[in-house]
């Protein structure tokens, strides 16, 4: 990592702030949110402790991989109007340090699931955190413009881990929980990588728009969307959740497919304001939140989820 | 180091002590309630 073109470390010393902000807390609160979400569908009881531990650990394994990607990725966080507030890019603190923390957590989190929890979800956290960190970070965002759909995976483990914290195994209703987040990321960043397209091309990352072109981004974004329908019914059809959540997942599912039509279908003129493109990255994170609280809310309401 | 420097340096020293030492005393509680739960098990 030389030629750097990031600014001389000040001499003043990090606040317990820039430690937070490596952790991607924005990032973290749908991490989170997921992996609570997959707990709490699932079969089963857990002790509230142990519970909390494991959506703790999930999100501790979560920051640790968001400061191992600000250490790597902060000569380029530097060049992006979007990232270039961030600690390292500003000098808030040395790499060296900003790689021990991301280490820390990683270690830390995993032992206490390993301990608290069980072995199975230590070891898809390990995996998740490596997946995000090395597969993504430092294999595939650099040479793929498929990196966001491969590390899409990385998002995707959340509610896995929350679910087999309870269950202790891995069944189809957790693996199609990995399906809906894996399918719903492409969609999702690709909508924010046609509004922030420039920046990702100044600093070298082949994502999709700048490399494939915006017209086939956009229509791989509707291809994606309508895989999603399908994808976000199967937990329902197979009879893993009940009505309330089969009939939010077709109304936001199609309300998905409404969003990324009109992205589908234009192109961006001189100065355009990219109005539908930041329109469907809103509601896709609203869809998020709210798939999965319909996911718990069937489950409580319900009593299903004995198809596991 | 001027004076103004010197008061920041101790102002980030001091939030991250406290930091630090509020994650130590949240490990404290967090590990006896584990160690509770599995022994009630």
């Amino acid at each position: 990592m030389t030629g750097s073109t990031l600014p001389i470390e000040s001499q003043v010393p990090a606040e317990w702030r820039d430690y937070f902000a490596l952790t991607k807390p924005r990032v973290m609160s749908l991490v989170v949110f997921t992996g609570l979400c997959g707990l709490l569908a699932a079969p089963g009881h857990i002790n509230p402790v142990l519970g909390f531990t494991a959506v703790l650990c999930i999100a501790l394994g979560a920051g640790g991989a968001g400061a191992l990607n600000q250490w790597w990725e902060a000569d380029i966080d530097a060049q992006m109007k979007r990232t270039a507030k961030r600690p390292l890019p500003q000098g808030h603190l040395r790499r060296t340090d900003a790689r021990d923390f991301g280490v820390a957590l990683s270690v830390g989190s995993v032992a206490i699931m390993g301990l608290a929890v069980g072995l199975l979800a230590a070891a898809i956290l390990a995996l998740s955190i490596f997946y995000y960190a090395v597969v993504y970070t430092i294999w595939l965002k650099p040479r793929t413009p498929q990196n966001i759909v491969i590390g899409g995976g990385a998002g995707a483990f959340p509610p896995l881990i929350g679910w087999v914290a309870v269950t202790g195994d891995i069944t189809l209703m957790p693996v199609l929980l990995f399906a809906v987040i894996f399918m719903w990321t492409p969609p999702h960043f690709w909508a924010l990588a046609l509004f922030v397209k420039t920046d990702y091309a100044k600093a070298g990352i082949p994502m999709m728009p700048v490399v494939a072109g915006e017209a086939s981004t956009r229509r791989q974004i509707l291809i994606y969307s309508i895989v999603l329908f399908v994808v976000s019914l199967l937990p329902w059809l197979i009879g893993g959740t009940g009505a309330i959540y089969g009939v939010a997942a077709v109304v936001l599912s199609g309300l998905f497919v409404a969003f990324s039509l009109p992205v589908a279908f234009r192109r961006a003129g001189e100065d355009d304001r990219m109005a539908p493109e930041k329109r469907l990255f809103g509601f896709s994170v609203l869809y998020l939140f709210a798939l999965f609280t319909a996911l718990v809310v069937d489950h409580y309401l319900l009593g299903q989820g004995a198809l596991a | 180091m001027t004076p103004e420097e010197e008061q920041q340096l101790k102002r980030a020293r001091r939030g991250r002590n406290i930091a630090l030492a509020l994650v130590l005393v949240g490990l404290v509680v967090l590990f006896y309630a584990i160690s509770i739960v599995k022994m009630l098990d």
